[in-house]
């Protein structure tokens, strides 16, 4: 099945967000590179808000990734909740 | 008594009252007048409600999140300023890729502003005009930031002094320069098409990745923290290009054949464009980040591969010349690099050949091709230096009519072959690189035929500076037009290894590290 | 028309003949990409072949290792992708050569910079 990925810059803000993507997407590839984490997933890539609020220790609103974000790939479906990326949704 | 709190207004909901509930359709004069350029393309649109925003942002969460980018990004420019951070890249080749950037690239984050500004306009939908709104704003903040974060090495470093300039008259910047010239002169729809879709979408990957990684590895953190920085508004702006693409293909089954016909043109110009960054990946980073080849079959072929995988189901098919861009992976770069090479003198960076360990790893790269096709010319040519007659082509190129690109393109299955192709229109012969551009004259050609191509130009008499006098006998064209272009001859240009900006790197860096 | 516009669409293309010094030539060398794409030259209609091929070729070619070696008997010409014989005593217009005309020629046996078509 195709990859989609989504890729953030790397820094102490991020960390957490990675580890709640690998936590939630057992399928998820994390590539690391210079100042760039990418993370790659068969299909389907879901960001959960509370799995980040779990890492983090506060309230997070999944609008702040934008701060952060490089790129990404596939069609975006996103609530307060969650932030899917997929093919064929 | 107890407050009755309302729940709290969902994502979407949020979106929806503050962005398309608020506009309304006219009636004090006919729709068609309001919106004059949503029709003459041939584009059917029935509900301008259907089209989704997925990023769903209003203004209040775009300038928070914004002027938190801003000032992250500001700190990392003063803090690199402060540091004398340009003498910590790998070595003052790299500052070349950064000229290159400037004079080609910054000037087009300005036009899409302009681009965007204008089909926000135009657009009858609520939720497309406030995309484009928004990216406009993004691209001009692209421009500035780029700007700000260049000036920093305009003060150390030739090349840079004279971009916008530069942009509108020298050989190579017409082909990103007619790239958008030829998009904002097009309707709204397939501007949308073009740029949102083809070049944010499809291709924009390729552009950004290489240059912001290539930053990262040379120890540029100026150009790395604006390119990061303009990257998360590219994610909402490749959003706005596919949820476009989609809404387009689901108004009408008739929207199908002229989405194609763009996309074909459209994946071709942007990836003649690239051609730039290809040889900047190979040639100009000291420490290199992955090859042309490696970056095509991530970005183009695998990323690019699940996109068409999808939207198959609307019937959309992979763009004309995307068979031939695979095949030219192995060559692209090297080509391009031996064009800039010949045309050294020309150019307002520094070119250079590729040392043995360059080679070393181009040949790693590109085991089927490098060394039958590559190294002996890059080996002649070092011996011709050692010599003392280091090679610049005097005579000017032959360039294609819509990529404006120097005929430097092989043919697909025979790279030792320049590829020509050519067509007639009332009377007179316009020739191409390819069949990509020589299809998008075929369907155009009242467009195209408009070209300015720099060396038409210049044996018209146009690229000469004010007070030039072609009658006398000591008039040299060809320095007059360098002029013409404020390009500081020995200064500017030239190769790398006599250049000023190698004496003062290597000057400077040693004053830093001893006393 | 196939522009699409809202309003006539009909601009005078940039590069007829009569805004130039001379009609433009375009002239390649085939499997000699060292020089890399074909040259554009002005070049008066009444030049004769010969004299393009004399006089102008070296300032063009020239720093090439193999254009010393060229046997000009040899040589193969090509105009527009057919083979072409020029006339060395006939100037380019009376050859049929005009504005934005297209030559390349082929030298058998020369290869390029170690056989690399460069």
């Amino acid at each position: 099945m195709p990859n989609v990925f989504i890729a953030f810059q790397r820094n102490e803000e991020t960390r957490p967000i990675v580890e709640a993507i690998v936590a939630d997407n057992p399928a998820a590839v994390v590539n690391e590179q210079p100042a760039m984490v990418k993370i790659d997933a068969p299909g389907r890539l879901v960001i959960r808000r509370t799995t980040i609020e779990d890492e983090i220790g506060r309230d997070f609103d999944l609008q702040e990734l934008q701060i952060n974000l490089i790129t990404l790939t596939g069609h975006i479906d996103e609530t307060e909740d969650e932030f899917v990326l997929s093919w064929n949704p | 008594m107890d407050m009755k709190a309302s729940k709290k207004l969902s994502l979407k909901d949020r979106y929806n009252l503050m962005t398309r509930d608020l506009a309304w359709t006219p009636t004090y004069q006919a729709v068609q007048d309001v919106f004059p350029y949503t029709q003459y393309e041939g584009i059917k649109i029935h509900d301008w409600d259907q089209f989704e925003d997925p990023f769903r942002m209003t203004m209040d969460a775009y300038w928070k999140y914004q002027a938190e980018k801003e000032r992250k990004l500001y700190a990392i420019i003063d803090a690199f300023t402060q540091n004398n951070g340009h003498l910590g890249v790998t070595d003052a080749r790299y500052i070349n890729a950064l000229k290159l950037f400037l004079t080609g690239v910054t000037p087009l984050e300005y036009m899409a502003h302009r681009g965007f500004a204008h089909v926000g306009r135009q657009f009858p939908g609520a939720g497309p005009r406030v995309a484009c709104l928004m990216q406009s704003v993004d691209e001009i903040r692209h421009a500035q930031t780029q700007i700000h974060s260049l000036s920093n090495y305009n003060k150390h470093y030739n090349g840079f002094q004279n971009w916008r300039h530069q942009h509108d008259r020298v050989w190579y910047l017409s082909v990103p320069k007619s790239f958008f010239d030829d998009a904002v002169t097009a309707g709204p729809f397939e501007f949308m098409v073009a740029i949102g879709f083809a070049f944010e979408y499809v291709l924009t990957n390729l552009l950004f990745v290489p240059f912001i990684s290539g930053a990262a590895y040379n120890g540029d953190m100026g150009a790395m923290a604006f390119g990061f920085s303009a990257q998360s508004d590219e994610s909402r702006h490749m959003t706005l290009g596919l949820e476009i693409i989609k809404f387009i293909l689901e108004q009408d089954p008739d929207n199908l054949p002229i989405v194609q016909a763009w996309l074909d043109k459209w994946f071709w110009r942007g990836y003649r464009v690239l051609t730039l960054v290809a040889m900047m990946m190979d040639y100009m980073l000291p420490k290199r980040v992955m090859s042309w080849k490696e970056a095509w079959e991530v970005y183009a072929e695998q990323n690019g591969g699940a996109l068409f995988n999808d939207l198959a189901r609307y019937g959309v098919k992979v763009p004309k010349g995307w068979e031939q861009a695979c095949k030219d992976k192995d060559h692209l770069s090297h080509q391009a690099w031996n064009t800039f090479y010949n045309y050294g003198a020309a150019a307002a960076f520094h070119t250079w050949v590729p040392s043995e360990a360059d080679m070393k790893w181009l040949s790693e790269k590109y085991p089927d091709t490098f060394d039958q096709h590559y190294r002996p010319l890059w080996e002649h040519y070092a011996r011709e230096q050692a010599e003392g007659r280091r090679f610049y082509n005097g005579t000017l190129p032959m360039l294609c009519q819509v990529c404006q690109v120097p005929m430097m393109f092989t043919e697909p299955d025979d790279p030792t072959k320049i590829a020509y192709r050519e067509s007639d229109w009332r009377g007179n012969t316009y020739h191409f690189c390819s069949d990509g551009c020589k299809s998008i004259f075929d369907h155009e050609p009242e467009k195209y035929v408009q070209s300015w191509l720099p060396v038409h130009q210049i044996y018209q008499g146009n690229c000469f500076t004010a007070d030039a006098d072609p009658s006398q006998p000591d008039f040299d064209p060809l320095a007059d037009v360098l002029r013409w272009y404020k390009l500081a001859f020995g200064q500017d240009n030239l190769d790398y290894a006599d250049s000023q900006d190698k004496r003062n790197f290597e000057a400077w860096r040693s004053q830093a590290t001893s006393n | 028309m196939t522009v699409k516009s809202v309003a006539p669409y009909d601009f005078p293309p940039q590069d007829t003949v009569d805004q130039f010094p001379a009609p433009l030539l375009y002239i390649g060398w085939e499997d000699h990409k060292m020089f890399c794409a074909p040259f554009c030259v002005p070049m008066p209609p009444t030049t004769l072949f010969g004299d393009l091929v004399k006089g102008a070729l070296p300032g063009f070619f020239g720093a090439h290792p193999d254009f010393a070696r060229i046997d000009w008997d040899q040589v193969q010409w090509i105009r527009s992708g057919q083979p072409w014989q020029p006339d060395a005593a006939k100037s380019l217009a009376d050859n049929g050569l005009g504005h934005k005309s297209l030559i390349r020629f082929r030298t058998p046996g020369l290869k390029g910079l170690g056989g690399s078509s460069h």
